[in-house]
């Protein structure tokens, strides 16, 4: 049944602009930043050379490539998530679903799960622009799998709040400012908000505001440090907006 | 040995739906049992819809149970729902999909083997006559088409209940009928229910009848039982010569006549009497010169307008 929906909203996506649309532009500011930081990385190569442990290809192009594909989801997956269940709201095509044997479990599982299906493709392209240079010099696969790891979280963890914003209004575009506000929000508080209170010793609330923070639990991974609280993180984040979309749906049959 | 009666396809008890002060539902209940056709018969606002979102799950009761061949619905959502389909009030379709992508979502929605959904899909198309267009996008189909396709969601997993929102409403006169056709066709081997404001409708394909106003049910009966019990109480009468039209209401068995203008008259007569043969006596005694005496066609709507007409803001009026 989530498979069902998940292929239905992933066709969805292909059926309109905005998916191929996305994936050009993505496509296009990633390839330019790439080759942007590879050349700059051909000049300086002969000074990091004398260095002690210079730091590789790996570290210098294709780490930066996968911050930039982080800020660029940071746009597209609220646009992506908007019509998940807005959309079927203002078609009033959310009888489909509510009148068939599906708990509202299974339904937002299965959009949430056509969304990041979606969104697997755009971490996989990412992937392929520092594997092109696999032929020709020998990169960091640990790295790269941790980088592609910690953007693959931090995409769920921005598609499980699109998608509970998209359950509050029948206005998609509504529903995209309300996630982007939602996220900029999360973001600002997890830079400011965490270090304060760490700083203070309060450290509870501090771990608090990192479950808040995606783009914080993203810098070790994107170090290649596997830290089991930054996957942690992302995950209880994404868990818990699900819950909440869950939650809002139910809320919506019993008020009618 | 026998067995036990077969458990009606549906069973609500006592549905209330509060929409903060408002009673949208106020106490109704509704049995549909095998192979019947229901009529919901309604104004506008008088909870049709609010009842049928609650029947599917669309709109979680206030009060009251809802048993689908024998399955709460409350309790047990996702086996009621198995034996539902559904038609709200505004089809829930996809415009992006063609017609047979579309149908085949809704039949693997409906836990519909993999193995048996193309046939479950062509089966579908060829009820509501829809194979010619199951390769055309649902955005590009006329209103018509696109409400077969509405019923055609609803009957493609082949459930022991169908209950369909007002189905043609903003059709032609030609598709009203073949829509008519085609509910009267699964009244065969399904049952259904159905919501209309339109009493020659529930006339037309209805076994039984349920009129709702303000939220309650205010008659039920069966079609069958609603012509027996108004042959002959209501009739046209026209005359060449007609009299006032106080001797006609003076008549003995008469309880009400109104004048229609050029002879003639709509004539009620008292519970249990039928003055039929005296007024056609009269008639030819006093030389009134009968043209016509008949039942009167609208029966169903004068009970309609007799019972919603019915409340205490009505009779305030002067």
């Amino acid at each position: 049944m989530i498979l069902t929906i998940a292929a239905k909203e992933i066709r969805a996506l292909f059926n309109s602009p905005l998916a191929w649309l996305v994936l050009t532009v993505v496509q296009v500011i990633l390839g330019y930043g790439f080759l942007k930081r590879l050349d700059d990385f051909l000049q300086i190569q002969p000074q990091l050379a004398q260095l002690a442990s210079p730091p590789g290809v790996t570290e210098l192009v294709a780490a930066p490539t996968f911050a930039t594909a982080a800020a660029v989801l940071l746009f597209a997956v609220p646009l992506l998530a908007m019509r998940l269940i807005a959309e079927e709201r203002r078609n009033q095509t959310m009888a489909l679903l509510l009148s068939s044997p599906l708990s509202m479990t299974q339904i937002v599982i299965g959009k949430f799960a056509g969304l990041m299906g979606f969104l697997l493709l755009l971490v996989l392209i990412t992937l392929a622009l520092p594997l092109t240079l696999a032929a020709n010099t020998s990169l960091d696969y640990g790295l790269l799998a941790s980088l592609a790891l910690a953007l693959l979280l931090l995409a769920a963890s921005f598609a499980a709040v699109s998608l509970y914003t998209s359950c509050l209004t029948a206005q998609p575009i509504a529903a995209a400012l309300l996630a982007f506000g939602l996220l900029l929000a999360m973001l600002f508080m997890g830079e400011t908000a965490g270090d304060s209170l760490r700083g203070r010793g309060w450290q509870v609330p501090a771990a608090l505001a990192q479950v808040l923070s995606p783009l914080r639990n993203f810098e070790p991974l994107g170090k290649g440090m596997i830290d089991s609280w930054a996957i942690a993180c992302p995950l209880l984040l994404t868990a818990a907006f699900l819950v909440l979309a869950v939650r809002r749906l139910d809320g919506r049959r019993l008020r009618g | 040995m026998t067995s036990p009666p077969a458990e009606p396809t549906l069973s609500a008890q006592n549905l209330v739906r509060s929409y903060g002060k408002h009673l949208a539902v106020d106490g109704i209940s509704i049995e549909v049992r095998r192979g019947e056709v229901l009529g919901l018969l309604g104004p506008n606002g008088a909870g049709k819809t609010s009842t049928m979102q609650m029947l599917t799950g669309n709109l979680a009761p206030s009060g009251g149970t809802i048993r689908i061949c024998g399955i709460d619905l409350l309790d047990d959502p996702v086996a009621a729902k198995a034996r539902i389909g559904y038609l709200p009030e505004t089809p829930p379709l996809y415009r992006e999909l063609n017609v047979s992508e579309y149908l085949h979502y809704a039949a693997r929605l409906r836990r519909v083997p993999r193995a048996r959904c193309a046939a479950a899909v062509d089966r579908a198309l060829a009820r509501c006559g829809l194979g010619e267009v199951s390769r055309k996008l649902i955005g590009a189909l006329s209103k018509g088409f696109q409400q077969r396709v509405g019923i055609a969601q609803a009957i493609v997993h082949e459930p022991e209940l169908v209950i369909l929102d007002e189905p043609t409403v903003g059709l032609d006169p030609n598709q009203i009928l073949d829509i008519r056709a085609l509910v009267r066709e699964l009244g065969d081997n399904h049952s259904v229910m159905l919501s209309t404001h339109i009493l020659s409708e529930v006339e037309a394909v209805c076994d039984r009848v349920q009129i709702l106003h303000h939220g309650r049910a205010v008659f039920a009966s069966s079609i069958a039982g609603l012509r027996e019990f108004q042959r002959g109480r209501t009739v046209m009468l026209s005359l060449q010569r007609p009299p006032a039209v106080e001797v006609l209401r003076a008549m003995p068995g008469v309880a009400a006549a109104d004048a229609e203008g050029d002879g003639r008259f709509r004539l009620r007569f008292a519970a249990d009497a039928d003055p039929t043969a005296e007024i056609v006596s009269r008639a030819g005694r006093e030389d009134w010169g009968l043209r016509e005496l008949a039942p009167a066609q609208t029966t169903l709507e004068e009970v309609f307008v007799q019972l919603t007409r019915n409340d205490p803001a009505a009779q305030a009026r002067p």
